[in-house]
């Protein structure tokens, strides 16, 4: 009882302080000492919300912003478990495909932004590219990791007891390497969200970025303020998610044990 | 060596404390002049050895000596080099020898009975090896702990969740290699109480690799001493069980098995 007293004061405290910060923004704002121009009201931002809302404007940039994060991360991050998988299990696999990839790993994707509008204008194919791109390096690496820093003991265990390679990968290796495979995920939101705020900036019709991009030609400033705020809250989502699954998936592990 | 190796062979069918096998007994498994190489460095090498069904065997030796070596060979995780090696039970005896180690090697995301369960694979599934493994739990004295993540338990306890599972497929034959050996001096003890309690029970043939002499002769129906990749010395001990620890009779055994490791 008083435990969970206690835990609900705790994740409160935690707001404590963005609280105090926003009514100290919107204080100043009131009394003029930060100018409208500049950074707009709390409350005005609230209104521009509010205003976005009711046309139906936000909601469809919401949309759409999130189709193309999530099919791209679909992609990215299946080809990227994928090849991770394989290279983990296959040594072969592994001396085909590690060295290219990990020489492709050093470009940054977003240096590929003005190649991607050659290629594809700006469809949506060339937002997906870049993120499926973004998300597939962190998948990727992860998940390799944790393939082969499965505790080989454990593995020589599996054969002892007669286990087939079907079942020492699901009961062995696959749950030895959740746990970085878990990193990787949420390492790959986190590129998910930043290489799509980028990309719609830069070419995009439609959504979060593009919203963003135009506000700021007509000198809305609470709009840009809004949707900066938007995608924090997606970003801060996608994670939440990704850390209840992981909790959910990682009982067993010591550092999830709540007891 | 070779020297050694040959008194004590001959003491072994001569002198009063030497093995003399059980007038019906059948071989469990026999080691016939088997040898071990890696990368041209001979780690086991003239080894011959039978085991008869229900024996409790020790191996003793210092570090390095090829202890490991011989129970990977016994349980068919390594090949020899030449020679061979003859278990009793032929067809399934890949399932019918388990060997258990330093670490017991848990599955860490599975609950314990599920880690017992994974001695069932292939011989038992669903509810039927959920019993089996609750039921083997209970005697390995871990009753109630079937439904725990393995990382609340502690080395004792993890220790006995792994004996359970080795268990579990009912083995002919169950290999030890220095499986208490990083256990407390009590839990130690209570460990090797258990251990003979199950032996009597289930009568299965128990190999245990162990470096500590007084574990081994409080233990063991028989002592093998390995040195240098031979066999140094083989010494029964006809001494009655429940046997006490520290006593005068094992003591003498102790003394034996410790000249032979120090050439004394
Ligand atoms: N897989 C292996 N490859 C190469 N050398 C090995 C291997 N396994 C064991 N050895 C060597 O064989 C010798 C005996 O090892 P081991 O049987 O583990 O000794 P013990 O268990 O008696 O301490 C050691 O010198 C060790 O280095
Ligand atoms: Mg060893």
């Amino acid at each position: 009882m008083s435990r969970a007293l206690r835990s609900i004061g705790r994740s409160t405290l935690g707001w404590l302080l963005p609280a105090l910060l926003l009514a100290g923004w919107e204080g100043a704002s009131r009394a003029g000492l930060i100018p409208a121009n500049v950074l707009p009201a709390p409350s005005a931002v609230g209104e521009a919300f509010w205003k976005l809302l009711l046309s139906g404007e936000l909601i469809e940039n919401i949309r759409i912003s999130t189709l193309r994060a999530l099919s791209g991360f679909l992609v990215g991050g299946s080809i990227g478990f994928a090849l991770g998988l394989a290279n983990g299990l296959s040594a072969l696999s592994r001396e085909l495909t590690d060295t290219t990839l990990q020489m492709i790993r050093n470009i940054p994707h977003l240096a590929l932004i003005p190649l991607v509008i050659l290629w594809f204008g700006i469809d949506e194919e060339a937002k997906l590219f870049l993120v499926a791109l973004g998300v597939f390096f962190p998948i990727y690496v992860n998940t390799l990791l944790g393939i082969q820093g499965v505790d080989p003991q454990l593995v020589e265990m599996g054969r002892i007891y007669g286990m087939s390679r079907t079942q020492l990968f699901v009961r062995v290796i696959l749950p030895g390497a959740l746990p970085s495979i878990f990193v990787g995920l949420r390492y790959a939101l986190g590129i998910m969200w930043l290489t799509l705020i980028v990309a719609e900036t830069i070419s995009a019709s439609s959504g979060l970025g593009y919203m963003a991009m135009q506000a700021r030609e007509f000198l809305l400033i609470d709009v840009v303020v809004l949707s900066i705020l938007i995608y924090a809250l997606l970003g801060k989502l996608a994670d939440s998610l990704a850390r209840f699954l992981e909790r959910i998936s990682l009982q067993w592990h010591p550092a999830f044990q709540t007891v | 060596m070779t020297a050694a190796t040959v008194t004590a062979r001959k003491s072994y069918s001569t002198t009063a404390p030497a093995y003399t096998p059980a007038p019906q007994g059948k071989v469990s498994f026999s080691f016939r002049n088997v040898a071990k190489q890696f990368g041209g460095k001979a780690v086991l090498q003239g080894i011959n050895l039978d085991v008869y069904e229900g024996q409790f065997v020790a191996v003793i030796g210092k570090s390095g000596c090829g202890k490991s070596t011989l129970l990977r060979l016994l349980a068919g995780l390594d090949k020899p080099t030449s020679g061979e090696i003859v278990t009793g039970v032929l067809e399934d005896d890949q399932k019918r020898t388990r060997i258990m180690f330093q670490e017991p090697r848990l599955l860490p995301w599975a609950r314990v009975a599920a880690n017992v369960g994974v001695g069932l694979t292939g011989i038992e599934k669903g509810e039927t090896a959920r019993k089996k493994s609750l039921e083997i739990l209970a005697e390995v004295g871990l009753a109630d702990r079937g439904g725990e993540w393995p990382s609340v338990l502690s080395g004792g306890q993890r220790q006995r969740v792994a004996l359970a599972r080795a268990l579990v497929g009912h083995p002919s034959i169950l290999a030890l290699d220095e499986p208490l050996g990083a256990l407390d001096a009590l839990t130690r003890i209570e460990m090797q109480q258990l251990l003979e309690r199950i032996w009597l029970a289930k009568k299965f043939t128990a190999v245990l690799v162990t470096h500590d002499v007084a574990e081994a002769v409080s233990l063991a129906d028989r002592v093998v001493v390995i040195d240098s990749g031979r066999i140094a010395l083989d010494l029964a001990i006809p001494v009655e069980r429940p046997r006490r620890h520290a006593s005068p009779e094992l003591a003498f055994f102790e003394r034996q098995i410790l000249d032979q490791l120090y050439n004394r």
